[in-house]
């Protein structure tokens, strides 16, 4: 597969950052890093990260399946996540999720038809003193209403 | 960036930097104390520096509280394998956000932290494991690496004092388990996060079956100043056995939800009532989660008490991981606990069956509870269920499941008989979200 300059040169850096032997500690950052710039976990980087890291691509695979930002199948261009977990479900969190269920007319873990956004109900995301709390994709939404949420999926609709 | 106004009561040890401009830069840093402390701990034995952080009674920030400078004594002293400092910068418990903010606006104060921790076990290389979710972290870290570097404060001969010492930045992808430190090691290895026996413990053989200190980011956080100001200066902020500050986050139906330094020790009811600027329209006080999802919670009537791990203990609590959440009247508990075992029934790693089993059954007694369908003597089962967990599971992701829901059901039994005989539920203002 070929990949950015800018993600062959974190690739380089990784192999480098463990002990000597030991480039299989690379396989999690290498998939999420090579994810975040192809969109999901193809059989194909599988392969190829396996390659790389020098191990088995069933030691690969196994690990997709372990860790719940690695995913199998694509994701919207924008993934949107609402946190329900305990600090956001006392402040409306889960009327958030509803709203965006209805806002973008999907359910959890799915994506819409143009592959423009996809949604997930997530555990804590660290932002439990500024709740509710969304990201997209790695960015962070703090103290978030339904009326923001539909101005920044407003918002993130006209940039597509 | 700061997310909410500071407080005046705040004691600002390892936030004292914040807010100030360009904070995270080693200019910053420098002008402000940066770096004194290593410079001090060249000068110091390891066993000085050891030392040291036991008189401070700094005890772990990550969740358990295990005193510091105990656990640094514990890392053999000679190897024939080299020894690794890794930063627990996993961050999942549910109500904890702090160790964000740390990274965030002061990463040189964490890797002058790791340094020491470095210079006082006889270790050249230090991992961050950040969450996957916390992504813009490992590039505000990287680039507070870079800087260090290209100014002598890491790599080889560190300002020609001949201490050596490397840091990288690892990325989780997802799972709270991982925060576990033996499940950590095996993250940072490449593989599913599935913690490990015990012994041998992580300062034997941890990281590629080498020695490995384990530290949470605010705990290496607070070492620089330990250091520069003395241990005893740290110590006496707080209560006997409980040295310094702790970052509090306060969340949940109260005024002022953020994220405040606080003196350990310092009263429950006025971190309600006066940082955190009350209960929110003016409710009334249900309960409290001190610190983290994993902690037992406690009633209102409870809340007068000083928040340190001792006196947290002897209440049936923990102070855990400074999560503190504030519970209104109109909070439904059953709802609550649902929600809590569903989050550990979705984390859990299924390696043992009493907690891969129990979460899932709790989940769903819960869940048919709270829809009304659940019986009278489901209440009493509920905690016995919880309870057959306790000391049971292979690491302590299952009494995490297990504790705040004894404590559920055992102070709030009423809402769940208001849940019997098929009754809706009395607080009800929302469907349940559907999270798997
Ligand atoms: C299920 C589980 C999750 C944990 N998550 C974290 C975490 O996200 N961050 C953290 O620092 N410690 C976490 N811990 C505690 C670590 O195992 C460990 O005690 C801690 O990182 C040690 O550092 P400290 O002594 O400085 O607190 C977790 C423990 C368990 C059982
Ligand atoms: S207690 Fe839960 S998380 Fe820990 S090993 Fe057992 S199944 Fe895994
Ligand atoms: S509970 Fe939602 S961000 Fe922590």
């Amino acid at each position: 597969m070929t990949f950015s300059p800018e993600l062959e040169a974190k690739f380089a850096k990784l192999l480098e950052t463990y002990p000597p032997g030991r480039t299989r500690s690379a396989v999690i950052p290498m998939l999420l890093f090579a994810q975040d710039e192809v969109g999901h976990i193809s059989n194909e980087l599988i392969e190829e990260v396996a390659k790389r890291c020098k191990v088995t691509p069933l030691q690969v695979d196994e690990v997709v399946g372990y860790y719940s930002m690695l995913h199998r199948k694509p994701m919207g261009k924008y993934h949107v996540q609402v946190c329900t977990n305990i600090s956001c479900l006392l402040t409306g969190g889960e009327e958030l999720y509803h709203h965006a269920e209805k806002t973008l007319g999907i359910g959890n873990k799915e994506v819409t038809a143009d592959g423009q956004f996809s949604l997930e109900e997530v555990e804590c995301i660290g932002a439990c003193s500024w709740a509710p709390a969304v990201q997209i994709n790695y960015e962070f939404h703090h103290q978030v209403t339904a009326e923001r949420l539909d101005q920044l999926v407003g918002e993130l609709r006209k940039r597509q | 960036m700061l997310y909410n106004e500071p407080s005046p009561l705040e004691v600002k040890i390892v936030t004292k930097r914040f807010g100030l401009p360009n904070s995270a830069s080693l200019d910053t840093y420098l002008a402000n104390d940066g770096f004194k402390a290593f410079f001090k701990a060249i000068e110091m034995t390891p066993e000085q520096i050891i030392d040291e952080v036991k008189v401070s009674a700094l005890r772990g920030r990550g969740g358990a509280g295990f005193p510091a400078g105990l656990k640094w004594s514990f890392v053999p002293r000679t190897s024939p394998k080299p020894k690794y400092v890794i930063v627990n910068a996993d961050e999942s418990e549910p109500g904890t956000c702090k160790d964000r903010l740390l990274m965030e606006n002061d990463p040189q104060q964490l890797i002058e932290g790791i340094l020491i921790a470095g210079r006082a076990i006889d270790a050249h290389k230090g991992y961050i494991y950040i969450r996957g979710e916390y992504r813009y972290l490992i590039d505000v870290m990287d680039r507070a690496i870079a800087e260090a570097y290209s100014r002598g404060y890491l790599g080889k001969n560190i300002q020609g004092t001949g201490f050596d010492f490397d840091i990288y930045t690892h990325t989780g992808a997802g799972a709270y388990e991982c925060g576990e430190e033996t499940a950590l090691l095996d993250s940072i290895e490449g593989k599913r996060g599935i913690p490990r026996m015990k012994p041998p413990f992580p300062a034997v053989s941890g990281a590629w079956q080498s020695p490995t200190l384990l530290n949470n980011v605010e705990t290496l956080s607070a070492v620089p100043p330990i250091i520069r100001d003395g241990g005893a200066a740290f110590a006496a902020l707080g209560t006997p056995k409980n040295g310094g500050t702790r970052m509090v986050c306060l969340s949940g139906h109260i005024n002022k939800p953020g994220v405040y330094e606080l003196p350990v020790g310092f009263n429950l009811l006025r971190m309600i009532y006066e940082v955190g600027g009350g209960m929110r329209n003016g409710k009334k006080l249900k309960a409290v989660v001190p610190g983290g999802s994993s902690c037992p919670l406690l009633t209102a009537d409870e809340c007068d008490i000083a928040m340190d791990f001792d006196s947290l203990a002897k209440a049936k609590s923990m102070l855990g991981s400074g999560g503190t959440v504030i519970l209104d009247e109109n909070t439904c508990m059953v709802k609550f606990a649902l929600r809590i075992m569903k989050f550990y029934a979705h984390e859990s790693c299924g390696w043992c069956i009493p907690c891969r089993e129990g979460t899932t059954w709790l989940k769903k007694m819960l869940q048919r509870m709270h829809d009304g369908g659940g019986q009278k003597s489901d209440i009493p089962l509920i905690g016995e269920l919880s309870k057959n967990m306790l000391g049971r599971t292979f690491c302590a992701l299952g009494d995490a499941a297990a504790m705040p829901t004894i404590s559920i059901v055992e102070k709030f039994p009423e809402d769940f008989e208001a849940h019997l005989n098929g009754h809706p539920c009395p607080y009800e203002h929302s469907h349940e979200a559907v999270l798997v």
